[in-house]
């Protein structure tokens, strides 16, 4: 009864049409059908955040949500942050701060706190905490995260105050 | 200070942090092979019964399976050989009963069976349709109902071992660990104050965000290709040699990025049984563990009972301590009990002591190292009564400690001598702190500080250079990369040879292309792993400077070395990256080698400060504010020292206010992120650090190990503070809302019919 | 989990359609986030789900010109707590949406899965029965209003047939001198399930400093959230004072009927209900525009 149906994704610019199960997971889709494993699973019911990805401008968790579910939405993953060859803000404040050890929440951290600075430019320290509290990390114990994310937001400011200036 | 060193103490961004920023680099479950197959446990639903039959025709018939295995198809393991399980050992018939169960299980979520489908779905609801019939059996769920004598016995044929030889009868202990010192009756007879407290710990998990997963490829010549994320690739082949009844020598086992271990990613859960699958279908099978596989069949930290009594004179000096330690080992036996034994008491010098510590079996998932592995429940233990000492006395907390702090030349309660420590210079460093002497305002707020000890391990690693026509260097080496280790390898070379670090490049090995190498855990990488390349790289100059005289046309014994350049007198000298570039002109390419083995232990001493605030309605408490201290002997990369601090503090945290297994009966009653709770960004302050730098007595810079001793003091600050704020000794880990709430009840109460007596 | 049948609805209609038609068990999907962890957890298993994403009527949080607020069964409630009309005059309904799950959660679970999913736990339920809301429901029979504090009948149950959806909620103008506040306890500061929460509601005669109308809604104390008549009742006629308080808390404790389970056991729990509805019922009066700490009785208002 229940076979396969189509569905369209827009992931990180690129349009795929794929057939999926209505019972796959738009993570499961985005990491073996789509082939963009820097998702990640990490507890498959939307308590750690290693699998948000930003769905129609809002990051969710792509666990918590079938792919037939996303049709027609745009996703970006960790995969679409970086323009080409030129890192995100968040990832080179991250790099530079030290905010990563093992990686493997990397992902979820970098898409919360891209959705963060997308509505919030200057957010204060209770504010980041605030917003990446649905993101684990056993590693850091989030200092170093949470500098980064403030670093990246200012270096995002001064950018954009660049940008007005020259326009 | 000016540093003598060009890059070692800087901060430089970590070399393979941009595929982990990107996402693209591979972690455990990210294999993907062409035909692969995805693989599904079927786990028992009882902590403790016999498998009477099992049945695996539905599976088998069922569209998209490939093929489905039991313990049927293990080989039969009935060695007791001690396993290297990465941090601790283990028999080796116990390690197989981890991977499938054969006639019984032990523990709920025992594998005891599996199939192979063409999706992860398909695997999934495969498995539902295997059916198993149960006897089940009385569960021992706690460890001192498992110590009683009529407690239901795990295994008829476990007999205590102690140093006066192995009990007669069977029994749920499977070790009795005993030291003393001195006379510890005489001991008390001296002491002026006595504290004696009993304290209760419960299981925890590493929490690591990644769960287990392996990929294996069977090959018609009876290899084995694994790949999979773990903190110890030779002791993965090890052990799935040992249940697989191969040699290690045709399994190759690459390691991935590691998703966080913290110790518990050194048994191969699924692979073994991802190889039995690929043997049955011929093509590569992946196994990925869900979260709450991860909790109820994965090796947790171990939890237990502690009674502690120690004993002081008024002038501070401890002069007695008695302790009664029993952990958990889960399922089988290897609780990390002798870690307790030898580190909660050995960072003061007490002339009596009277140590027992007991390994004891129960129906629980069998425990894996955590971290300072059995430093934490017994280091809460010994830092609250020292604590309760100090308010007895009316000493600072610090003073006590210095009065009774080890020095090098001092002995462990082993009877072992402390080499170079620096203990006292960390507790100096707290006394001056300013978090320290600030002040600290407000209704229901303490402050609590507790220290810990760990004896860091080294053990044995391989390290390989080899050269690129570009005067650039590749470092091979096998130590698991899990929080930045690449980087400090890469620093220490790049310091040593007068590189740029960016004209290094770290790479992690697989098992076929490196000799062997103990795994990441024991805080050993940077300072054993330090050592082989520091090695490798004194052979590389060796011989580098043999090249640069042949291109310097001198005597090789002529040519010295500094900052990079290879010089003969004042007027020859060559980079080393142009000797490296004419490798092929002077005598060809050549490979060096740096192991290391052996080394003097370089102990490692931590201290947390804390501030905190307890609601007295609900008694959820806090954290105002946190201060690690650590005594790391050199840092390499500081900022991968301090996150290893901070990572340790908050597990420490977790593991104080709201980490445990919650069991009824056996069965773990939260296997989930959700009532499993882990600490969020919300929950925590920045977590200051302090590096007291006392170098080691052995290996290069005096660096020491750092990964785990942050661990062990937390829940003893977390105590020590909630006692400062609102007047109650806290005795049992987690100190979750509930508990505290209930110990100021108890103690409102005492209070009131105190009072009552009084009046 | 199990594999179903989808089937993405455009309209109400064609939602209730789907289900009526479906052979075997079928539930519509909104953000997903309860039912996709039931399903995957094996918990639940369904013949058909029916997708709501891409119904309009669903998703719309809308200011009536008489001052109540229409919400759309499926929105968000990020798209809820972001709305400048519900953060000006219904507060407590921000209270309540901001902290379900983490912020990834909140893009997905709307205001009516909440309400639908029945958890004894569910964080919006006891505000909307404060705000004495009303659910508009449409099924197969036609239309019908159903009053939130009747909707949830049991673990996971509500009045709703098989072919039956949640379209909106609606909640009355809010009128001066009124407010609510509602508040759980988690021992973390996020992502937690309720131990206890507490939800409360007054409106105060800013003259007489009389609670002329009072709603105490509970969560996590009973097999559905709960309305605490008998605590409203003691409140209403009573001037402000901190015993007035005490005095519905303390029955708020009473009426409560929590079980033991692994998140806390049943006295902790009711001791936290009488601190919670202590605690709401200042914040509430707050809102209301009385001055707490010249309450009668020298209240203080705690964390």
């Amino acid at each position: 009864m229940a076979g396969k149906v189509p569905v369209r994704l827009c992931v990180n610019g690129s349009e795929y049409e794929i057939l999926v199960e209505p019972r796959q997971t738009l993570l499961e889709v985005l990491r073996e059908e789509i082939q963009l494993p820097g998702s990640k699973e990490g507890c498959g019911n939307g308590n750690c955040g290693a699998c948000s990805v930003m769905m129609d401008g809002l990051a969710s968790n792509s666990c918590l949500i079938l792919a037939v579910q996303a049709d027609g939405k745009e996703i970006t993953t960790v995969e679409g942050l970086a323009d080409g060859m030129q890192l995100h803000p968040l990832q080179q404040a991250f790099l530079e701060e030290a905010a990563l050890q093992c990686g493997i929440c990397t992902p979820g951290f970098l898409i919360a706190a891209n959705s963060l600075l997308k509505k919030n430019p200057d957010p204060s320290e209770a504010e980041v905490r605030h917003h990446l509290a649905g993101n684990l990390c056993r590693c850091t114990g989030y200092d170093k995260i949470v500098r980064a994310v403030l670093k990246a937001a200012a270096a995002m400011r001064a950018e954009s105050s660049k940008e007005e200036v020259s326009a | 200070m000016a540093s003598n060193y060009r890059v070692i103490g800087t901060r430089p961004i970590r070399p393979d942090g941009y595929g982990k920023v990107t996402g693209k680099d591979q972690y455990g479950a990210d294999t993907f092979l062409p035909g692969m197959l995805y693989a599904k446990v079927l786990r028992s639903p009882h902590p403790h019964a016999v498998i009477k039959r099992i049945d695996t025709s539905k599976a088998e018939a069922f569209p998209g399976v490939e093929a489905v295995c039991t313990g049927a198809d293990f080989p039969t393991v009935t060695s007791d050989e001690a396993i290297d399980s990465g941090e601790e050992t283990i028999s080796a018939r116990f390690m197989t009963a981890l991977s499938m169960a054969n006639h019984k299980v032990y523990y709920k979520g025992q594998p005891v069976a599996a199939v192979a489908a063409t999706s992860p779905a398909v695997a999934a609801e495969a498995v539902g349709l295997i059916e198993v019939e149960y006897e089940p059996l009385p569960a021992v769920d706690d460890v001192l109902d498992a110590m009683k004598p009529e407690a239901p016995l795990l295994h008829g044929d476990l007999y205590t071992e102690r140093l006066t030889g192995e009990e007669k009868r069977p029994s749920n202990i499977a070790k009795h660990i005993q030291q003393s010192r001195g006379e510890i009756e005489k001991g008390f007879a001296e002491a002026e104050v006595i504290v004696e407290r009993e304290f209760n710990t419960q299981m925890v998990h590493q929490g690591y965000i990644e769960p287990q997963a392996a990929t294996v490829q069977a090959s018609p010549d009876g290899r084995l290709t694994v790949w999979t994320s773990t903190q110890g690739a030779w002791q993965i082949r090890t052990q799935m040699a040992t249940i697989l009844d191969m040699p290690e020598g045709r399994i190759r086992v690459i390691p991935t990025e590691i998703g966080g271990g913290f110790g518990g990613k050194f048994t191969p859960y699924v692979a073994p049984v991802a190889a039995v699958l690929s043997r049955k279908t011929g093509r590569p099978v992946k196994a990925v563990m869900k979260r709450s596989e991860v909790f109820q069949a994965t090796g947790p930290g171990s939890g237990g009972y502690i009674r502690l009594k120690m004993g002081a004179k008024r002038d501070g000096s401890i002069v007695a301590a008695e302790a009664f330690i029993a952990y958990d080992a889960g399922a089988f036996p290897g609780s990390p009990v002798g870690a307790a034994c030898l580190t909660g008491l050995s960072p003061y010098t007490i002339p009596h002591l009277k140590i027992d510590g007991y390994d004891v079996v129960t129906n629980h998932p069998r425990v894996k190292a955590y971290r300072a592995p059995g430093g934490t429940p017994m280091g809460m233990a010994v830092e609250s009564v020292v604590d309760e000492i100090a308010v007895e006395l009316g000493m600072d907390p610090i003073d006590l400690r210095l009065k009774n702090a080890v020095g090098p030349g001092d002995r462990m309660t082993n009877g072992v001598a402390y080499n170079s420590i620096g203990f006292k210079e960390l507790l100096q460093a707290i006394k001056e702190h300013p978090h320290y002497t600030a002040p600290l305002e407000g209704e229901f707020v303490g402050r609590g500080v507790a220290c810990g000890f760990w004896t860091n391990g080294s053990g044995t690693s391989t390290v390989h250079l080899n050269f690129n026509p570009d005067g650039t260097v590749n470092l091979i080496e096998g130590s698991t990369d899990i929080g930045g280790s690449r980087a400090s390898m890469a620093m220490i070379a790049a310091e040593e040879l007068g590189l740029d670090l960016s004209e290094v490049r770290p790479q992690v090995s697989d098992t076929e292309s490196l000799g062997y190498n103990d795994g990441t855990g024991g805080s050993r990488v940077t300072y054993a792993t330090g050592v082989a390349v520091y090695r490798a790289c004194k052979d590389a100059l060796n011989e580098l400077k043999s090249r640069a005289a042949i291109l310097l046309e001198v005597d090789e014994a002529a040519v010295t070395f500094s900052g990079g350049i290879f010089r003969a007198g004042a007027a020859k000298e060559i980079r080393i990256q142009d000797v490296i570039k004419q490798l092929g002109k002077t005598g060809g390419p050549f490979e060096a080698r740096g192991v290391s083995g052996s080394l003097q232990r370089a102990p490692a001493f931590g201290a947390s400060l804390a501030d905190v605030k307890v609601d007295p309605e609900t008694g959820k408490v806090q954290i105002l504010r946190w201060t690690q201290f650590q005594d790391v002997g050199k840092a390499i990369h500081p900022a991968y020292v301090e996150g290893q601090l901070q990572g340790g503090a908050v597990q420490g945290i977790g593991w104080g206010l709201s980490e445990e297994y919650s069991f009824k009966d056996g069965h773990m009653l939260n296997p989930s992120f959700l009532d499993y709770r882990m600490p969020t960004a919300l929950d925590l302050p920045m977590i200051d650090t302090h590096l007291v730098e006392v170098p080691a007595s052995d290996g290069p810079y005096g660096v020491r190990g750092v990964g785990e001793v942050c661990i062990v003091p937390p829940p003893g600050a977390i105590a020590n503070a909630i006692y400062r704020a609102v007047g109650v000794r806290m005795t049992e880990l987690p100190m979750k809302p509930e508990c505290v709430w209930r110990t100021l009840q108890t103690a409102q109460q005492e209070q009131v019919s105190e009072t009552s007596q009084a009046g | 989990m199990k594999n179903f049948e989808f089937v993405a609805a455009r309209s109400v209609d064609e939602a209730v359609a789907a289900l009526a038609q479906s052979k075997g068990p079928a539930r519509p999907i909104a953000g997903g986030t309860d039912l996709i962890v039931q399903l995957s957890e094996g918990r639940r298993t369904l013949d058909r789900v029916v997708g709501l994403d891409h119904v309009p009527e669903l998703h719309h949080v809308s200011a009536q010109s008489d001052g109540s607020l229409h919400i759309g069964a499926a929105t968000p409630c990020v798209s809820i707590y972001s709305d400048l009309d519900v953060r000006r005059a219904f507060p407590m309904l921000v209270d309540s949406t901001s902290i379900v799950g983490s912020v990834q959660v909140q893009s997905r679970a709307s205001l009516g899965g909440n309400l639908c999913n029945a958890a004894p736990s569910g964080d919006c339920i006891p505000t909307l029965i404060c705000l004495d809301a009303t659910a508009v429901v449409v099924g197969a029979k036609g239309r019908r209003e159903v009053r939130v504090d009747s909707f949830c009948q049991a673990p996971g149950r509500t009045v709703l047939a098989d072919d039956e959806i949640l379209v909106e909620l609606r909640i009355p103008a809010p009128v001066a001198h009124e407010g609510g506040v509602y508040q759980r306890f988690i021992p973390r500061n996020e992502m937690d399930i309720a131990v206890a929460g507490a939800g409360s509601w007054v409106r105060v005669d800013p003259q007489s400093k009389v609670i002329t109308h009072a709603r105490i809604a509970l969560a996590s104390v009973g097999p559905t959230p709960l309305r605490i008549v008998e605590a409203e009742e003691a409140l209403v006629g009573s001037e402000v004072s901190q015993e007035a308080i005490e005095r519905a808390a303390t029955i708020a404790r009473d009426e409560a009927r929590p079980i033991s389970d692994v998140r806390g056991s049943a006295d902790y729990r009711r001791h936290l209900v009488q601190v919670l509805v202590r605690r709401t019922l200042l914040g509430a009066l707050q809102r209301a525009g009385i001055d707490t700490d010249r309450v009668k009785g020298g209240v203080a208002l705690g964390g």
